[in-house]
């Protein structure tokens, strides 16, 4: 027989309004991996929970076991990444990070190395200040971690070594192709030798040394395209908070087009 | 307890089924106010039957401030009184019910009908940024109060909103975070204390 109340360490990723004033959270914890809780109250000015249980905050919790869905009785914030709050295109990407973890996991699987990686993702998001190489670097460890490690040594297909030339990347396949398995492969796409090195190195590097590398505007738009369709094979879906991040990135504006089509 | 098996006719607990639904009103109170109405004078049922029914049919979206209302443009922005060259921004209509119990604000909104959500999918195209915009630029508006709920999509619309408007030359300012009245030091979390004490005033 478990205790009826636990404690664990969590961050936020989802909340939903639930009944009146009531949030029901989704908690990426530390100790039990993702679980979906009530925050009772939480939207009334002045709740004990309120700020406490904002989106993306690092909390100390305690719980307890409800016949569907536990209930968080108390949380205090341990970290709330101010810096990220503050920033229109960092929050964006905060939101984006979210959408991952909680599209990748299941409820109820215990997994502290991905509950770590998370945390340290988002201190460095609200240091660094600029997101771009944060969410690759996290796009590649999740996957890694998540048994979905692309292949980057040899061909994913012939297993020859790859040459230091432009190779192939195929999503389907799971990895990088050689010239000649890629080529004919419809759905695969080029990727350059610099581009290859570095998803290389960050598989083998941890945060502090990741992000010694400096891009150039150009890699980094090549690894964040081929980073994504990656991620959007294995999900089968494009990641609703992306357009948002691509709005900014395209200078905030509304989008003008479509406005157009409006009128 | 599901209110198929009370033995009630089925007026009845249809009834009670439909008060159900409303936001704040469970089985116990649904059964209340429909054995109230059993015993009320028909009128009074009449009367609710009509108030419900009249809000779907005689109300539409002011073409000013987009507020709902039965007359166009509303009352508030045919109210000559008011200050024209203020504009609070609100995210939904029920919240200029607060804002106009304090009796601090005397300009007119702008109800935008939603919140920039990127985990819903809620993109500025779905809200009404852009009529915002449009009146912006054909009215002499020279502040726009920010009030969206301060929570992180709240924010976002706002820094968002702020980022539109500030090469208009339009002032833009937005609602203080701080303490509320009543409540207490020891249980405030840490954003709002850290807006509070950023935004502390000379006393």
């Amino acid at each position: 027989m478990t205790s009826r109340v636990y404690q664990t360490a969590g961050i936020i990723i989802k909340r939903h309004k639930f009944g009146e004033a009531d949030r029901l959270l989704t908690l990426f914890t530390a100790d039990f991996g993702k679980v979906r809780a009530i925050a009772k109250g939480a939207m009334r000015p002045g709740s004990k929970l309120g700020g406490n249980v904002e989106l993306l905050t690092h909390s100390q919790m305690m719980l307890a076991r409800g016949r569907n869905l536990d209930i968080v009785t108390q949380a205090q914030a341990i970290d709330i990444f101010l810096p990220i709050r503050d920033s229109l295109e960092l929050m964006s990407c905060g939101f984006y990070l979210s959408e991952l973890v909680d599209t990748f996991t299941e409820e109820n699987v215990e997994d502290r190395e991905m509950f770590d990686l998370f945390l340290n993702t988002l201190r460095e998001l609200a240091e660094a200040g600029e997101g771009e190489r944060i969410l690759r670097y996290f796009e590649l460890r999740l996957l890694n971690h998540l048994g979905y490690r692309p292949q980057l040594g040899k061909c994913a297909n012939c297993s020859r070594l790859l040459l230091p030339e432009v190779n192939y990347f195929s999503p389907a396949q799971g990895g990088v192709l050689c010239h000649e398995c890629g080529y004919p492969d419809m759905g695969a796409r080029t990727i350059s030798v610099n581009a290859l090195k570095i998803l290389r190195f960050w598989l083998r590097s941890d945060f502090a040394t990741a992000s010694r590398v400096k891009l150039s505007t150009e890699l980094t738009r090549e690894i964040k395209s081929l980073m994504r369709e990656h991620i959007r094979y294995i999900l089968e879906k494009q990641l609703k908070s992306i357009e948002w991040m691509d709005t900014l990135a395209d200078g905030g504006h509304l989008n003008g087009d479509k406005a157009a089509d409006q009128l | 307890m599901n209110p198929d098996f009370l033995p009630t006719a089925r007026p009845i607990s249809r009834l009670i089924q439909e008060f159900n639904k409303l936001p704040g009103i469970g089985p116990k109170t649904a059964q209340r106010l429909a054995y109230h109405l059993l015993q009320a004078p028909p009128e009074r049922s009449r009367d609710l039957a009509d108030a419900v029914l009249g809000i779907k049919e005689n109300l539409k979206l002011c073409t000013v401030c987009l507020n709902i209302t039965d007359t166009d443009p509303c009352g508030l922005c045919a109210d000559e009184t008011r200050d024209v060259t203020k504009v609070c921004v609100v995210e939904e209509p029920i919240d200029i019910l607060p804002l106009e119990r304090t009796r601090k604000f005397r300009g007119l909104y702008h109800v935008l009908h939603g919140v920039i959500s990127p985990s819903d999918g809620i993109k500025p195209e779905d809200l009404r940024i852009r009529e915002l915009l449009e009146r912006l630029s054909r009215t002499g508006i020279t502040e726009v109060i920010l009030a969206t709920n301060p929570n992180v999509e709240g924010e976002a619309t706002s820094m968002y909103i702020q980022r539109l408007i500030s090469p208009l030359g339009i002032r833009v300012t937005r609602l203080a975070r701080g303490l509320p009245f009543g409540g207490d030091l020891e249980y405030a979390d840490d954003v709002t204390l850290s807006r509070a004490l950023e935004g502390r005033q000379e006393m």
